[in-house]
């Protein structure tokens, strides 16, 4: 049960490009990135796109679907009619290489710059015991593809190229969040939350959350807690006050 | 070309590869003192280690305390069918638990028993539940925490960067070479040592759970910079991978299904597994329902349920039930677990699995049976490595993961391949670091000419006009694969598939892509298909010389397995003139006293 | 020069977005409401007058702790005697700042009003942005005090509701339709105040160790579960105040009788 089905397709580099017309024969139960990859083998076999594992499972195949922030394969046709147009184009918020596929080294140089983890010794067996609902909150955030779709989606810096150096966007919140509610960390990174990745820029309007491919509640389970973990730390005399008065944070603040 | 205008860096180490070996073997080399690169196809943490789904096979005793490295090391040998490279199963028994703790010092986050220790979980072939894991996702936990100890060492990485060729000083690594994808400039990199962690092969089958970049690259590499393969003809067929929406076929449904208790049937509804029992795995097997439910409560009084024998069986099992006309709608059968398990249960251990239906085929897993069947998964196959280092037979060559043969014998167990990724990453990493020590007064020299060849090759494809279109060379190298070298194989068909090949590599002379070098796909995969024919006639020549079923190797014509071909290897290597030469290889023999471990008690 | 998605180094595309869908409906939607809820409670609050019927006192005005208030409403004295202007005015200023540096008001009014961004994907106007990290945004970081403030408001509220359940001569077991309104009122004012981001924190959010803090643990799962329909209850709560201020102005300027229960 094929059908013809119209697409546009960015085409072109960082000196110029346009939505491109194409018409491709689809099936039933296809996504989007079968779509593309049929234009390639027939029509276009210089379209650039990345793309790896075709399963939701490793974010390679990030681009803009009407304008949506979206995994290609994920993506599917039976989404949309058959009379309508798909456009597709590479992600926004991030430099254009060519075609679909933009460079998003902004993510990995931000990754760079975020303290690893500091664990604290291991139990005398040399194993480690955390519970199963100490670990739960993190494990929402490890479940993170790096798609970065909720960077391409924040307007702080897709609208504002000039907050790239000072802000490391919900991704990364997710990483600051993950590591200061896990149970054995040694470091206090609250201040870096705010001085180093700008957790202050973010407005907490919530696209981050609207676009991620693996429903991880971006903003009210990482950004706003980590916003209140930072509130305690700058903002609140009597939390400050609390633990120093009972020791009961032991971490050193980086 | 000139050196002043190539691209060049030099290292002590170079990991071709950033999946969980070559991650893990990175960190290893960095740690010894090397100065490390990797370089990858794809972008960091995309790597095909993400899908991996059920977890890593350790021997920690944390859920069974009887557990240890010899019941490990004893499952690892059966479930090869005892072709396993005894020293590789022995040292992976012992070193996968402190490799998995590793990781959590790493910041992994793994499931929990109820002490606090990490859970761990039951699958096929594995005497205890000794699988490691986070829900279904454990893949990628593992790849993120290696990537983000990787980042924290500050490991430089050549991302999107595909090497063509490895380089030689005579008989020694010299170094590699190979082409940004973005921009279409080549790179050349000298280095002493070389650690291949390239993954498989399994692009070169239509319905594979293997994303674009397992293409063979390094056993290819290895091949060509004069390497050995053994045992490529042990290609491992996943009993389940989605048949629904055709876009997805292939797509792996994790073993881990049936590890919480789904079961397989057939469109009689009958759990058919029971018929399919082999002798060899009657002792510890159960024979009837009640007692393979029974197991998953009470698994010291009773036997394991058919669902989850080694993969190969069940692969076969199903294979058989869809040839015989009892399949699903779709040509798979049927997984059912909404059944058996609570809505709730299914959404909390196997959360990937049940969004991956919701979003990819729109099956509820939690209300109805999931339509699964065989797909390419993995080659047991690989370069011939030495067990304690990971190095080849070329001075200065490693290889770690799935790349590297010898490990799994004819079949892998799940969850030992993240454990194989880890224990033979780490080895490799720190002995080629260690290579690169003992010959820094030896350093070597890269040839221009080599350089130069390697650079033309690359840019032929652009020389010629209305020639091969490498997309249309890559779907009928796949339907060859397929049809003739798949789950079964006869004499006929293998004998018809290395002629097919053999057309189809004279036909890769000629391909012709558009457009410029500038990330072009299509030139990509032109420069990707010479391996991926590479690989598959070293699977069709070792599948028509292995006259036996084994494993991952089921000869129609030859449906026994042969005692005579137990401790034989088959040892591919490149010959003078560039012709693929095999040999028969006597297996290692194991010592005495892990001899005894599998002697009728 | 051309920043943001228009800028030199990002793919060439002509329109701020490609979004086909009624994007600006939401956005819209909730300006016009908050506008609508702005222009009442404004009126409502400086008007200083009707906002009592015996035995029901309007949301806006309690606690009335000044000279001036209607008799029979101040049932906390009058603390406050000298103020002049209406009693509404000293009182409105905590629930209004915890619903303003509310994590989903924020972000409801930052979309609607700021049009930063007016919609996911959908290029904002604005050529400079600096978040909440100067004055007077910064002070958004204050919520959890009004948090503790509009706790204090909802328990006095309730305690409007008890007092509800007197007649207007101060008899008890009383309930009219005023009772059932303001009942609730303050069930959906107590399920935003408890739902609330800040809450979840205070509540257990900040520990790191669940495990060692069981009944925090309990506490802030619960906290959570109605945390997920936060815009809920915000908007619920919302209507609800409006209409129990509206209801009272109806009964005190007699436009309308409380039909009672019992």
């Amino acid at each position: 049960m094929g059908y013809p089905l119209s697409m546009r397709l960015w085409r072109g580099d960082r000196d110029g490009g346009a939505l491109q017309d194409f018409t491709v024969e689809v099936e039933e139960g296809e996504v989007v990135l079968d779509a593309i990859h049929r234009v390639q083998a027939t029509q276009a076999g210089d379209l650039a796109v990345r793309w790896n594992c075709k399963a939701g499972k490793c974010g390679s195949c990030s681009a803009e679907i009407n304008g949506r922030s979206r995994l290609m394969c994920m993506t599917r046709l039976s989404d949309f009619g058959h009379e309508d147009v798909i456009t597709v184009t590479p992600l926004r918020a991030f430099p254009v290489v060519r075609d679909l596929v933009t460079d998003v080294s902004y993510n990995y140089v931000k990754a760079r710059e975020l303290p690893a983890f500091a664990p604290t010794p291991p139990d005398a067996d040399g194993k480690r015991r955390m519970m199963q609902q100490d670990v739960e909150r993190g494990q929402e955030f490890r479940k993170c593809i790096e798609c970065f779709l909720c960077q391409n989606t924040c307007h702080v810096i897709r609208d504002h190229e000039e907050n790239k150096p000072a802000f490391a966007g919900p991704r990364f919140f997710l990483r600051y969040a993950e590591l200061d509610m896990h149970p054995l960390d040694t470091h206090d990174r609250r201040e870096l939350a705010q001085s180093a990745a700008g957790i202050g820029l973010c407005n907490i309007t919530k696209c981050c959350t609207e676009v991620c491919p693996e429903n991880i509640k971006i903003t009210d389970n990482a950004i706003i807690p980590m916003k209140e973990r930072v509130v305690d730390r700058k903002y609140d005399p009597l939390v400050w006050l609390g633990t120093k008065i009972r020791r009961r944070d032991d971490r050193t603040e980086l | 070309m000139s050196t002043s205008e190539l691209e060049t860096h030099a290292y002590d180490v170079v990991v071709i590869g950033a999946g969980g070996a070559g991650l893990r073997a990175a960190i290893a080399s960095h740690e010894s003192g090397a100065r490390t690169a990797i370089v990858c196809k794809s972008l960091l943490g995309k790597a095909h280690t993400v899908m991996a789904e059920g977890g890593i096979a350790a021997a920690m005793g944390n859920v069974w305390p009887d557990d240890n490295w010899r019941v490990h090391f004893r499952d690892t040998m059966r479930g090869g069918k005892m072709l396993n490279h005894w020293r590789m199963a022995q040292l992976h028994a012992q070193e996968a638990p402190d490799r998995v703790l590793e990781l959590e010092e790493w910041g992994a986050l793994f499931d929990r028993t109820k002490d606090g220790l990490i859970s761990q979980r039951d699958f096929g072939g594995h005497r205890y539940a000794r699988l490691a894991h986070v829900g279904d996702r454990t893949g990628l936990e593992m790849i993120r925490t290696l990537q983000q100890r990787a980042v924290a060492l500050g490991i430089d990485v050549f991302m999107e960067c595909t090497v063509t060729k490895l380089l030689k000083d005579v008989d020694r690594i010299a170094g590699a070479f190979g082409y940004w994808r973005d921009s279409g400039r080549f790179v050349m990199f000298e280095a002493p040592a070389v650690v291949l962690a390239t993954g498989g092969i399994g692009k070169s089958y239509r319905v594979t759970s293997n994303s674009w970049e397992y293409t063979g690259d390094g056993h290819a590499l290895a091949l060509d910079a004069g390497a050995s393969l053994v045992n490529m003809e042990f290609v491992q067929f996943h009993p389940t991978g989605m048949v629904w929406p055709p876009s997805v076929r292939g797509i792996l449904v994790t073993e881990s299904v049936r590890g919480d208790g789904g079961v397989l049937r057939n469109s009689e509804g009958k759990r058919f597994m029971f018929d399919y029992i082999p002798e060899f795995f009657k002792g510890e097997t159960a024979d009837s329902e009640a007692e393979a439910d029974r197991w998953y409560e009470d698994k010291k009084n009773n036997r394991r349920p058919p669902e989850l024998l080694p993969r190969d069986e069940v692969a076969r099992a199903i294979n058989s039930e869809i040839k015989a006309g009892r399949g699903s709608p779709h040509d798979g059968i049927f997984l059912d677990i909404a059944s058996r398990r609570d809505a709730a249960f299914i959404q909390r251990r196997l959360p990937s699995m049940y969004h991956q239906f919701k979003e990819l085929a729109d099956v509820d897993i939690t209300a109805e049976a999931m339509e699964i069947g065989p797909t390419c998964h993995y080659v047991m196959g690989g370069v011939e490595v030495d067990p304690d280092t990971g190095v080849s037979v070329v001075p200065g060559l490693y290889a770690a993961g799935e790349v590297a043969g010898g490990m799994h014998g004819s079949n892998r167990l799940g969850g030992n391949s993240l454990s194989d990724l880890l224990v033979f990453g780490r080895r490799a990493g720190l002995h080629a670091g260690y290579f690169a020590y003992r010959h820094r007064r030896r350093p070597v020299r890269v040839h221009q000419q080599q350089v130069n060849a390697a650079a033309e090759a690359a840019v032929a494809p652009f020389a010629q006009d209305g020639g091969e279109n490498p997309y249309t060379l890559q779907r009928e190298l796949q339907e060859v694969m397929q049809e003739l070298v798949g789950i079964i194989r006869t004499e006929d068909e293998l004998t018809e598939s290395l002629r097919k090949l053999a057309d189809l590599r004279r036909r890769a002379g000629e391909l012709s892509v558009e457009g410029h070098r500038q990330y072009n796909p299509g030139w990509h995969l032109a420069l990707d298909l010479p391996n991926m024919l590479t690989v598959s006639e070293c699977i069709a020549m070792a599948a028509l010389e292995r006259t036996e079923s084994r494993g991952g190797h089921t000869r129609e014509d030859f449906p026994g397995t042969d005692e005579s071909w137990g401790g034989i290897n088959l040892i591919l290597t490149n010959d003078a003139g560039g012709e693929l030469s095999l040999q028969r290889q006597d297996l290692p023999r194991m010592p005495d006293e892990l001899h005894e471990l599998f002697e009728v008690k | 020069m051309a920043t943001g998605v228009f800028g030199p180094e990002r793919a060439s595309v002509e329109a701020r977005t490609l979004r086909p869908d009624r994007w600006w409906l939401p956005p819209l939607t909730t300006f016009v409401v908050f506008a609508a809820f702005i222009v009442y409670s404004t009126w409502r609050a400086f008007s200083g007058d009707d906002y009592y019927a015996a035995p029901y006192i309007s949301p806006f005005y309690s606690p009335c702790l000044t000279d001036n208030c209607v008799e029979g409403s101040n049932d906390f004295g009058s603390p406050i005697g000298w103020w002049g202007l209406s009693p509404a005015l000293i009182i409105l200023i905590f629930p209004l700042g915890f619903r303003l540096s509310c994590y989903y008001y924020r972000k409801a009014y930052y979309r609607a009003f700021w049009l930063s961004p007016p919609a996911c994907s959908v290029a904002e106007p604005h050529s400079k942005y600096t978040g909440e990290t100067r004055f007077p945004l910064i002070f958004q970081n204050i919520h959890r005090w009004f948090l503790y403030a509009a706790a204090v408001v909802a328990l006095i509220l309730t305690y409007d509701v008890v007092l509800a359940f007197r007649d207007e001569n101060e008899d008890w077991g009383h309930m009219g339709l005023g009772t059932v309104i303001l009942l609730a009122n303050v069930v959906l004012i107590w399920l935003y105040t408890l739902s609330c981001h800040s809450c979840r924190h205070v509540i257990g959010g900040r520990l790191r160790n669940f495990s060692r803090h069981p009944v925090r643990y309990k506490a802030w799962t619960l906290v959570s579960r109605l945390n997920r329909n936060h815009p809920q209850w915000a908007w619920l709560s919302l209507f609800s105040v409006a209409l129990a201020d509206f209801y009272v102005y109806l009964l005190a300027t007699g436009a309308f009788d409380d039909p009672r229960f019992f």
